[in-house]
């Protein structure tokens, strides 16, 4: 256990003064790229819903089954999330691991509202016979809303690793790379988010 | 060298075939073809004033320069703007006049445009069924498959849709092809220069009896030829003829039955209807149709006459907005030739 | 039981004598491979030197190696489609029902385009590209290892699809509503789904990886224009796919909801617009051709100034081409379906974005000759390869803005001159384009040349039994015969069906030709070993390394001043100096991981394809959680002491200068 300790400390060392490796600002860098291919994995869908929308198939439409009040909770809980990972973020850079480990606990559970309220909405479709089988606008809908809330999900997944991970190992350099990556990816799922909130539910619900 | 007479060969073929072959699109019998023929040849006369010259300079260099031989060696030598100014230039002046060629012969030859032509054109109805053709004369109050008849030197003006999967309605000798697809009807304006039986296919891979999905495009000597193919169809006294009395929703349902699973797909034999239900093709047009926001257009919805307005506007980078416009193009014509059959339409969707 | 496995039962096995007949044989040659390898003990250098490596230049080779293996495949389905059309004439049915030709034609378009094209280039791409910016590795070695495992995960799903049950009987585009479950309700499109989103995820990790490689992990002193230009078409390729692939998993992602949960994204039916996958599609369809062959292009680029012993005529003309070619392949997809009914003003639009396309190309060979102008060009395979390309892809770039022209393509969609035009393309653009790279640089790979008669007489074989094949497909395009046709009943048809067949059959000498040189370049390797690393007299930095290269690639990162660098030192006197001492380098370490997570996806495609539920959720919890450890795994790197460095470049050093 120890030498393997003591080759990652030497790697650590040596990834500032060797460019040549998978050091941390080519981890961030390379995440910032998957992020933007996931950026296009959102615009085919956004494209999608843009077209099908309309198509309701003589069912409901947005203004019918959209509740603004619980998406705006959800919203908020989301947007809140951001900020409390920025607090996370700052934490880790000051090597607060508590602060780290509290704000990220935060962050996971305004998180877990937003998952929470993005399943009530989802059941509640369903069981009032508006699923994703309805009509082509429905399954856009779905599709869009519950690709963003699998992205949301996995994020969740991800956080609790990484808090064991500073629960055990502490702020490594290691573990503050990837919780930039998260953090990358966090704020990436609010800017998609402001997104599906402006496009799929107020411009649906006016 | 076998590549340089390799490409001689082919080029000579290709003007072989330009000059003279059979019952291909370079051996066209109705205007639309002609046209789209000369276009052929125009671009690829254009194109060759490159093409040739490149494939002449590679053969040569390759040959010039070759090691061995004494010609002036310029190892660092990799830059001229003179050079580099007149390789962009060439293509961008040839791109440039094939780029108006195409603007206007793309405006002209567009398949939804009406045909000018002192005679009134005949509206056919055209539905691919998996794996036939039905071929609707709503004026005529007929219907055949596979077999398309109409007289020569008179604009017939299709209406295209698709009971099942995506099909291509193309009759090559006579130009213009255009998909048929359920739920939309899309439009192709075609005329025979000259009477004869053309090849009619489908020329989009639509599944297992795909290769038999095959018409023949039969352009009579005169109108009154025709009529009395019309006539004969609706007394059912066209010899050896199969006819199957009205296509109403029963009988067309009964057409477009077809087995997927069969290793073998026989192709359908010609058959008539000597009646039709008037409303049969849209009704199965709007069978898919009704479950797009196209009906709340109908219907005079604020909300859809804005979304169209934004479409026309913005540019042509996003694809789900250029689908839009498209759909829009095809359901337009929908909406021009089918006000009357409409109410009835909105009420089923309800 | 029958829940237990899903929709898998003993109807799944094939009936078809000609596909069990395949079956035997690909059964007798693995057993014969494994028996050859177990025999030779290789089983665990095969494991931890090759299928857990994440030396890029390794899986550079495993990824051309899949390649050549399905491009067997995928040829068989070629000449078996040749055969049949040529059989089938005069209205006889020929040797294949359409429920397996429809098979064959399908797998054909998949397997050439995904599991061969692409890992050809992705192949050399590997094996060039960090050698050419002077790097040790790409930015993420487990991730390229994982990559290479997802590609060879669908083409196993693929070949499964040979044994049991069907392979998609759709086309390569498998538009709805025909790929719909209404109309395709067997597991052939769902094959198709899961291979083709499965490997495509790793083509995204790919470009991901090689744009941080390039960005992040150039030599010092180049700059982005001192990039070799095979290099800068990669990177190209990479921004194409990074941005391209996002799209065709998101459409493949709709498909397979429309088929497993009933949604309408692309029924008749609900409300469905199967014209928006065909947009999307070729959204992501468009970019690919381009993916493909920009990276051929810059092959060409640096064969040409290799050979002709000169710098590239206008490299910036050619990065800028490049640039254009990538940018404006974006907005171009509308050209594939011109005859969908949309306004004349779009596909003007449309039709003339396309021919623009065909300016940056033009540029590129007139660069390429202007290279040759005052060069010294030694006629060698690669460089035939490149003659060979410029003569038959000027011919296929002139039938391709044809098409671009709207009203021309209203005649000519879907013909067989269509078919002629995107062969002419990608098999004169870019396979030519792999296959001289593979001539190229298989020596820097492997350490010993081919053999070069046969080498040649691969080429000949393939440019001649090209025109054969496909000439006669572009009469038969003018004359009316559509794509996809089981058999014909046009008797003016048959003499131009029987030319192709004997093209198809050329070619196959071609590939028999590169396979009996692989085996005799492979026999006779210790006579032609390539001992300076250097055969070609190269202008870039992969050519200062041995053949093949230093497992760390550079002892010492090398210090960049110009675009030719290597040229560049050796002109300055500064190549093969001779350290007093190296630095530690660090290294990654091979992982099993990514094998792992390569076989836990293919039994999850092949369980989602079946219906098997429990197993989907159990591989697909194990492929999460092989990630997880991995990522939590700290043993992943060490240290090459500085005696070793010196042990291996001193010897490589003394075999240059005996050389």
């Amino acid at each position: 256990m120890s030498t393997a300790m003591n080759t990652h400390d030497a790697h650590e060392a040596g990834a500032h003064h060797d460019e040549h490796h998978d050091t941390g600002s080519n981890t961030v860098f390379g995440f910032w790229l998957y992020l933007m291919t996931d950026c296009l994995l959102f615009a085919s869908i956004f494209a999608t819903y843009a077209v099908l929308f309309m198509n309701t198939a003589g069912g409901v439409s947005g203004k019918d089954i959209f509740d603004l009040e619980l998406i705006l909770a959800g919203t908020a809980a989301l947007l809140f999330s951001s900020i409390t990972y920025g607090f996370a973020m700052i934490s880790a850079h000051r090597k607060n691991k508590a602060g780290t480990l509290g704000w990220l606990a935060v962050t996971f559970l305004f998180g877990a509202c937003f998952i929470a309220l993005e399943i009530y909405e989802f059941h509640h479709l369903i069981v009032n016979g508006h699923g994703p089988q309805a009509s082509a606008f429905l399954s856009a809908f779905f599709t869009l809303v519950g690709t963003h809330g699998l992205h949301v999900t996995a994020g969740m997944i991800w956080m609790v690793i990484l808090m064991i991970e500073v629960a055990k190992t502490g702020l490594t350099g290691r573990a503050i790379t990837r919780i930039s990556c998260l953090s990358l990816f966090w704020h990436f799922l609010d800017v998609v988010w402001i997104c599906v909130f402006t496009v799929v539910y107020l411009m649906g619900a006016i | 060298m076998l590549t340089r007479i390799l490409s001689k060969v082919a080029l000579a073929l290709m003007v072989g075939l330009l000059a003279g072959c059979q019952g291909g699109v370079l051996d066209p019998k109705g205007q639309v073809g002609i046209e789209e023929k000369q276009l052929i040849i125009v671009a690829t006369l254009l194109m060759l004033l490159v093409v040739i010259p490149v494939i002449f300079m590679t053969l040569y260099f390759a040959w010039k320069y070759r090691e061995g031989r004494d010609e002036i060696y310029e190892p660092k030598w990799s830059h001229s703007t003179k050079i580099e100014t007149i390789v962009w230039a060439i293509p961008i002046v040839i791109v440039i006049v094939l780029g108006v060629i195409t603007w206007k012969s793309t405006h002209a030859l567009d398949p939804y445009k009406p045909l000018e032509h002192e005679k009134e054109h005949i509206n056919v109805q055209v539905v691919s069924m998996n794996w036939k053709w039905l071929f609707i004369y709503p004026d005529l109050g007929i219907a055949s498959v596979n077999e398309l008849r109409f007289p020569a030197n008179v604009p017939v003006a299709f209406s295209i849709s698709s009971e099942g999967t995506m099909n291509s309605f193309f009759i090559p000798q006579l130009g213009s092809q255009i998909y048929s697809m359920a739920g939309m009807v899309t439009k192709l304006h075609l005329i025979a220069n000259e009477p004869g039986t053309f090849d009619g296919i489908s020329s989009n891979y639509s599944g297992g009896g795909f290769t038999g999905m095959k018409f023949k495009a039969i352009a009579t000597e005169t109108e009154a030829d025709f009529d009395a193919w019309v006539e004969g169809v609706k007394a059912e006294s066209i010899a050896g003829s199969i006819n199957n009395g009205i296509l109403d929703q029963a009988s067309y349902e009964k057409l477009a039955e077809h087995d997927l699973d069969a290793h073998h797909h026989e192709p359908t034999p010609v058959q008539y209807y000597n009646s039709i239900k008037s409303s049969v093709f849209m009704d199965n047009v709007m069978k898919f149709m009704k479950d797009h926001g196209k009906v709340e257009l109908l219907k005079g919805t604020v909300f859809d006459s804005k979304m169209i307005h934004d479409n026309s506007s913005h540019g042509h980078m996003d694809h789900g907005e250029m689908n839009h416009e498209e759909m829009n193009h095809s359901d337009m014509n929908h909406n021009e030739s089918n006000h009357s059959s409409h109410d009835m339409h909105t009420e089923a969707d309800k | 039981m029958s829940g237990f496995l899903g929709k898998l039962s003993w109807d799944a096995l094939p009936y078809d004598p000609i596909v069990i007949t395949t079956l035997c044989v690909v059964a007798v040659v693995g057993a014969l491979v494994a028996f050859l390898v177990i025999k030779n003990n290789l089983l665990g250098v095969l494991w931890r030197d090759w299928l857990t490596s994440v030396d890029h230049k390794k899986l550079g080779i495993m990824y051309i190696v899949l390649a050549l293996i399905m491009l067997m495949r995928g040829f068989a389905d070629a000449i078996m489609m040749r055969l049949q059309l040529a059989l089938a004439t005069n209205g006889d049915p020929g040797y294949l029902p359409p429920h397996h030709y429809d098979q064959i034609f399908t797998a054909h378009g998949v397997i050439m385009i995904i599991f061969m094209a692409m890992p050809f280039m992705i192949g050399l791409m590997n094996i060039v590209v960090p050698l050419q910016i002077g790097a040790r590795d790409v930015a993420f070695p487990f991730l390229n290892n994982l990559s290479f495992w997802l590609a060879a995960s669908g083409a196993i799903l693929v070949n499964i699809s040979l044994g049991l049950g069907e392979f998609a009987k759709t086309g390569w585009v498998a538009y709805p509503p025909l790929a719909g479950l209404e109309y395709s309700p067997g597991v052939g499109v769902d094959y198709y789904i899961w291979a083709l989103q499965i490997s495509g995820i790793g083509t995204t990790l790919t470009a991901v990886n090689f744009l941080a490689t390039v960005f992040k992990m150039r030599a010092p002193g180049m700059k982005l224009m001192d990039m070799p230009i095979f290099t800068w078409t990669c990177t190209w390729a990479n921004i194409l796919i990074a941005a391209s692939f996002p799209i065709l998993t998101a459409v493949l992602a709709m498909l397979t909801l429309d088929r497993y949960l009933d949604f309408h994204f692309f029924t008749n039916d609900g409300g469905g617009n199967s014209m928006m996958y065909i947009n999307l599609f070729w959204a992501w369809g468009h970019p690919e051709v381009y993916i493909l062959v920009l990276p051929a292009f810059g092959i060409f680029s640096e064969i040409v100034s290799t050979f002709t012993g000169k710098r590239l005529f206008g490299y910036k003309s050619m990065v800028w081409a490049t640039a254009s070619i990538s940018i404006l392949g974006f907005i171009v997809w509308l050209h594939h379906f011109f005859t969908m009914g949309s306004s004349a003003n779009v596909n003007a639009f449309f039709g003339i974005m396309t021919m623009i396309i065909a300016v940056p190309t033009g540029v590129k060979l007139f660069n390429w000759l202007f290279t040759m102008y005052r060069g010294r060009l030694r006629i060698t395979v690669p460089v035939l390869w490149t003659l060979g390309f410029m003569v038959t892809f000027t011919i296929g770039g002139m039938t391709g803005v044809l098409l671009a022209v709207p009203g021309a393509d209203y005649v000519l969609h879907n013909s067989l001159f269509l078919i002629a035009h995107f062969h002419n393309t990608i098999i004169g653009g870019a396979v030519f384009g792999y296959l001289a790279g593979f001539a190229f640089w298989f020596p820097k790979a492997m350490g010993f040349h081919l053999n070069v008669k046969l080498g040649k007489a691969a080429f000949w074989c393939w440019l001649v039994g090209f025109f054969l094949a496909f000439m006669p497909l572009y009469v038969l395009g003018f004359l009316g015969m559509t794509r996809r046709l089981n058999h014909t009943d046009n008797p003016d048809w048959n003499i131009w069906l029987y030319i192709a067949l004997v093209g198809a059959i050329v070619i196959f000498a071609g590939i028999a030709c590169q396979l009996l040189q692989l085996y005799v370049s492979f026999r006779d390797r210790k006579q032609n070993l390539d001992t300076t690393g250097d055969p070609w007299n190269g202008h870039t930095l992969e050519w200062s390394t041995a053949s093949p290269p230093q497992f760390y690639n550079f002892a010492e990162v090398p210090v960049v001043s110009d675009i030719d660098a290597f040229t560049d030192m050796k002109e300055k006197g500064t190549a093969y100096q001779r350290k007093e001492s190296y630095a530690p380098i660090h290294m990654p370490k091979n992982t099993s991981a990514g094998i792992i997570m390569g076989g836990l996806l293919t039994a999850f495609g092949f369980a989602m394809i079946w219906h098997i539920w429990w197993l989907a959720i159990a591989s697909l919890v194990g492929t999460v959680v092989t990630f997880i450890v991995r990522a939590y795994t700290t043993d992943v790197d060490y240290y090459v002491q500085p005696d070793e460095v010196a042990q291996i470049e001193n010897e490589h050093l003394d075999n240059v200068a005996k050389g």
